[in-house]
């Protein structure tokens, strides 16, 4: 599903180190992946490699069936269509309530409006937003906001999900009912790369873990825990 | 077919909720676009008021061709036939010697000395031939004509166009058409200026926006669906600032007429400006709309085309 081969990134600025170096990761379908690595160890350009905002300086990667080098830019949107991402950062569109933000993940692949009216209260009932519909990112506090980017990942239900740092806004209940929303869709058939800071989940979910460090997958254990 | 009259419903929705939504920005962007479309719009009155000044000036200007006491009443009416069918010529109109001195005593009639020693003796007025021309540019054709041996025989003088008054006139000429250019001139630079100054109201909008462009784009919208909605908001800017262009013009003509009872503002003729506005209402209107929604259109097509761009590096 998920397939690198000696990727390297190197960013003109850095001083001739590279964020990614020769990383070569197979990530089979259905499979759920947690990625852990300090800060500025590279998880986040790997994750950024694999929605295409930035392009390898070597390797390759093919995703999906699509290879990135083959991938004309007009396509682009196509490859995103399919990959459901929850950002860091969030990444709400401000000046769209939560309805809104979850339903333009479904208006810009041409759902009709009826589906976008049955399917969008159903998410975020699983991701414990009902009753927020309404309100505007700026009203929402940060797990709230991290719920709804959940919410607007999973709505297309995606073949594959990368989720990065979902977790990190969240107290350890909300935390924890994130993850599990992860698993249940994992379960239904979508591939998950997790990555994540938090012990505990990683500890505790049993999954195949990768460890990036200085842009090195430094060691990739299935049924691992965090210092396992 | 469907989906695509779908997405061209979103696009158009979008558009209209982000305009309401964005209102502050929308406000700030549409002050400076009213201003600016107000600017060209008075430029253009400004410029068709002048026009019609000149115009009125140079038809002040005719050839008087003056005919010599023996020519016949045949010869006369030959040579009229004969003006009349020069291309440069507007108008052509005759008075005979009768008619002459009374143009004369109508015109100096606060001149009595002038006047009792006209009656002292016999008309000593000759019969004229008026020749007003189309473009007083192209005056040389008509007076070839006049110095043409066999018409210039049956005249008693040289023709009006000469002399101290050829001089006069040529300057009005060339002065009339150096104004027209500056007036041409300065609606095409204050358009100029007007297309500049929207397009970057309409960049700093978009650039204040990027990251939502940024999310979008990440998100798999394609690019018509991310940059439609920006462009129907900057055609409502458009079009709306239009309207206000040409209220806020409507309105300063009613204060002038009414606050100042003035028809004329130094060279402008206030009275022709608000005739000219009210007959050419509808135009004036219309190439205001499409200057804002054209202007609007393509500036915010122009300014999201950069944050659209894919990484390549």
């Amino acid at each position: 599903m998920i397939l690198l081969d000696r990727v390297t990134k190197k960013y003109p600025r850095s001083g001739g180190g590279s964020a990614l170096d020769r990383i070569s990761l197979h990530v089979d379908p259905k499979e759920f992946v947690i990625v852990i690595g300090q800060s500025g160890a590279g998880k986040t350009t790997l994750l950024r490699l694999l929605t295409r905002e930035e392009r390898p300086s070597t390797g390759k990667i093919i995703v999906g069936g699509i290879d990135y080098d083959k991938l004309k830019d007009k396509n682009i949107p196509l490859l995103r269509r399919k990959i459901g991402v929850v950002f860091q950062d969030f990444k709400l569109l401000p000046n769209k309530t939560v309805f809104e933000n979850v339903a333009f993940a479904l208006e810009i692949v041409g759902v009709s409006s009826r589906e976008i009216k049955h399917t969008v209260p159903k998410v975020l009932e699983i991701v414990n937003l009902k009753g927020k519909e309404n309100s505007y990112p700026r009203m929402l506090s940060g797990g709230e906001r991290q719920r709804v980017a959940i919410a607007r990942a999973i709505v297309r239900q995606p073949r594959i999900l990368i989720a990065d740092e979902p977790t990190g806004n969240l107290d350890p209940k909300h935390a924890w009912d994130v993850i599990k929303v992860l698993e249940k869709i994992n379960r239904y058939g979508t591939t998950v790369l997790l990555t994540t800071h938090n012990q505990d989940i990683v500890n505790k979910l049993k999954r195949r873990v990768v460890t990036i460090k200085n842009g090195k997958v430094v060691s990739d254990r299935a049924n691992a825990g965090y210092k396992s | 077919m469907k989906r695509r009259l779908i997405t061209f419903w979103r696009i158009i929705h979008a558009g209209i909720v982000n305009f309401i939504r964005n209102v502050t920005l929308a406000v700030a962007a549409m002050a400076v676009m009213v201003v600016t479309l107000t600017i060209v719009l008075f430029s253009i009155i400004t410029n068709a008021t002048f026009i019609n000044t000149i115009a009125s000036i140079t038809n002040k200007i005719d050839i008087s061709v003056f005919l010599k006491d023996t020519d016949t009443t045949a010869q006369t009416q030959q040579l009229i036939t004969r003006i009349k069918k020069l291309p440069n010529v507007k108008a052509v109109s005759y008075f005979d010697k009768a008619a002459a001195l009374r143009q004369y005593v109508l015109q100096n009639k606060g001149n009595q000395q002038l006047l009792a020693a006209i009656n002292e003796t016999s008309n000593p007025l000759p019969a004229t031939i008026l020749i007003k021309p189309i473009d007083l540019n192209k005056i040389q054709d008509i007076k070839n004509f006049l110095g043409n041996p066999d018409v210039a025989s049956l005249q008693s003088d040289q023709p009006s166009y000469s002399g101290d008054r050829k001089a006069a006139i040529d300057k009005i000429t060339h002065a009339t058409d150096v104004l027209r250019q500056i007036g041409v001139i300065t609606v095409v630079v204050f358009t100029f200026i007007c297309a500049l100054i929207i397009f970057n109201t309409i960049q700093m909008a978009i650039f204040n926006r990027r990251e939502e462009i940024n999310i979008m784009r990440l998100l798999g919208a394609s690019t018509t669906y991310i940059r439609g909605p920006f462009i129907v908001e900057s055609v409502i800017y458009g079009l709306l600032s239009a309207v206000f262009s040409v209220l806020i013009i409507n309105s300063a003509f009613l204060a002038s007429s009414n606050a100042l009872q003035a028809s004329s503002l130094g060279l402008l003729d206030i009275n022709y400006a608000n005739q000219y506005f009210d007959a050419h209402f509808w135009q004036l209107l219309t190439i205001q709309l499409v200057l804002g929604i054209v202007l609007g259109a393509v500036s915010s097509t122009i300014a999201t085309r950069r944050y659209l761009k894919f990484k390549t590096k």
